[in-house]
């Protein structure tokens, strides 16, 4: 994301071919994860630290259960979340691991991602956050670069809320527990990676929500077309 | 564009309603049930065939080990051999094996134990540590002669989960010889209670809680699942649609 002059449409090239499929297979993925897994949880909704935990041990968190509403499927079905949840987990971790490798490759990681020495300068942060507070979005070439606030959400859901869940799904699977055994210990045991597991989850909604906000605080046209064609209008500068 | 908290909450529903939809279809839900397939061969891909299921230490073990499912057989063929102090339950081996066998408590006992401090991971979510005493599989395998073309052990159970249908289960080879799967007599050095499972139960640690099947009255050697209950393997999977794999 070089500076570029607009073509005679007037748009430049914001996001790579691999960033936009990534990004919309995700958006479907964690929609049939989230949903399904709220299912799954509804089976025992509650959390615990450690080990173990059942129903005579103190639960941390404790609800009644999540609506029809918001589970898939919206009729309560333990297997068929589970089938739902175990279907889609595995094309979701293993399509992180590829956009990972692929954006190390073609260097989307380095060169937009990474922070510059200059973006962690505390009076640089300060200023990107009263420029968020006061919704002033970047304008012209400063807009096809990431800001720092931008930056640090991308690799804090990249490379630690995603495979913060993924693995934490990993060490709730028996089977595992066989195969890599040392992966739960890290965690505090299976019950504290399942409530790390759920609290990743909500972390994520988090990030959505803000997302979805700034998406249509920005221009929510301009914005949604650059994840689909790839194309984006450069703001105009602020007189 | 505006969007409301009803758009989003219609948005939303009209989404799940969708995939609800979708997971009705037939071939959808084929796709969806075959991710067992991949779990058991990626599980089975990355663990040695005898890698253990992580154990614990004493201090560990829950103070209360949740009994789940089926807290008592409550026939009256169960009552009868309860009162009896199980002297009169036997565990009948059969089917593709060479010498069919049937062990008494006291046989079984008697015989070469193995003690692990083991996490059971239920299928709702919740785990319990617990430390069982019992006979390797193999050893009765090993006994029984299993014949080449045994392919799964199906265990049959004393609860009557209605309709006259008794709980059952199945493993295959992989897991029934390996060391940690064993037929437990002993939970935290007590003989099992009722609500755990007495007098016998299985217990095949790199698996899910349903495949723990409790009540054990008879172990069978056979070549298919087919003619097993509706062919899936298990009573929770013939009713209601569990993985027949239960590694995750």
């Amino acid at each position: 994301m070089n500076s570029q002059t607009p073509n005679e449409t007037g748009t430049v090239r914001r996001h790579r071919l691999s960033t936009r499929l990534w990004h919309w297979l995700n958006a479907a993925l964690l929609y049939v994860l989230f949903t399904s897994g709220l299912g799954i949880f509804n089976a025992h909704p509650r959390l615990y630290w450690g080990h173990y935990g059942a129903n005579l041990d103190a639960a941390w968190l404790e609800i009644d259960r999540f609506p029809g509403w918001l589970t898939l499927p919206a009729l309560y079905s333990l297997a068929m979340s589970r089938h739902w949840h175990l279907a889609a987990a595995p094309i979701f971790a293993f399509a992180l691991l590829f956009y990972m490798l692929w954006s190390l490759a073609n260097r989307h990681i380095v060169r937009d991602l990474a922070f510059r020495s200059d973006d962690l300068a505390p009076r640089h942060i300060w200023q990107d956050i009263k420029d968020h507070a006061r919704l002033r979005f970047p304008t012209g070439d400063a807009a096809l670069r990431y800001n720092v606030l931008q930056k640090a959400s991308y690799i804090g859901v990249i490379f630690i809320l995603l495979p913060l869940i993924i693995l934490t799904g990993l060490t709730m699977a028996p089977g595992m527990n066989a195969a890599w055994p040392w992966l739960v210990d890290p965690f505090g045991g299976r019950q504290s990676a399942r409530s790390l597991h759920f609290i990743a989850a909500f972390a994520l909604v988090a990030f959505f929500l803000v997302h979805i906000l700034m998406v249509l605080l920005a221009g929510p046209v301009n914005e949604v077309r650059s994840m689909i064609t790839g194309r984006y209008r450069l703001p105009e500068e602020r007189p | 564009m505006i969007l409301t908290r009803r758009t989003l909450l219609l948005g939303a529903t009209a989404t799940l309603a969708g995939c609800d939809r979708l997971g009705r279809n037939e071939s959808v839900r084929e796709a969806l049930f075959s991710a067992e397939n991949f779990h058991r061969w990626a599980q089975r891909s990355l663990m040695a065939r005898d890698a253990l299921a992580q154990e614990f230490r004493p201090d560990q073990i829950s103070p209360i080990f949740r009994a789940n499912g089926t807290a008592n057989p409550n026939t009256p063929a169960y009552k009868a051999l309860w009162r009896g102090g199980f002297a009169d339950w036997r565990l009948p081996v059969t089917g593709l094996v060479t010498r069919p066998l049937s062990l008494s408590l006291a046989q079984l006992q008697a015989m070469p134990h193995r003690t692990q401090i083991t996490r059971h991971d239920c299928v709702e979510g919740w785990s319990a540590i617990g430390k069982w005493r019992g006979v390797p599989l193999k050893t009765i395998l090993e006994a029984a002669g299993l014949r080449d073309s045994a392919r799964y052990l199906v265990f049959r159970c004393a609860d009557d989960m209605g309709g006259g249908r008794s709980y059952y289960e199945s493993i295959d080879l992989f897991d029934a010889f390996h060391p940690q799967t064993i037929l437990a007599y002993a939970l935290n050095d007590r003989p099992l209670t009722v609500a755990n499972g007495a007098p016998l139960r299985l217990r095949v640690e790199r698996q899910l809680g349903y495949k723990q099947a409790k009540y054990l009255m008879g172990i069978e050697a056979v070549a298919s699942l087919d003619g097993i209950g509706k062919g899936k393997g298990g009573y929770w999977e013939d009713y209601a649609g569990y993985d027949w794999y239960a590694g995750i």
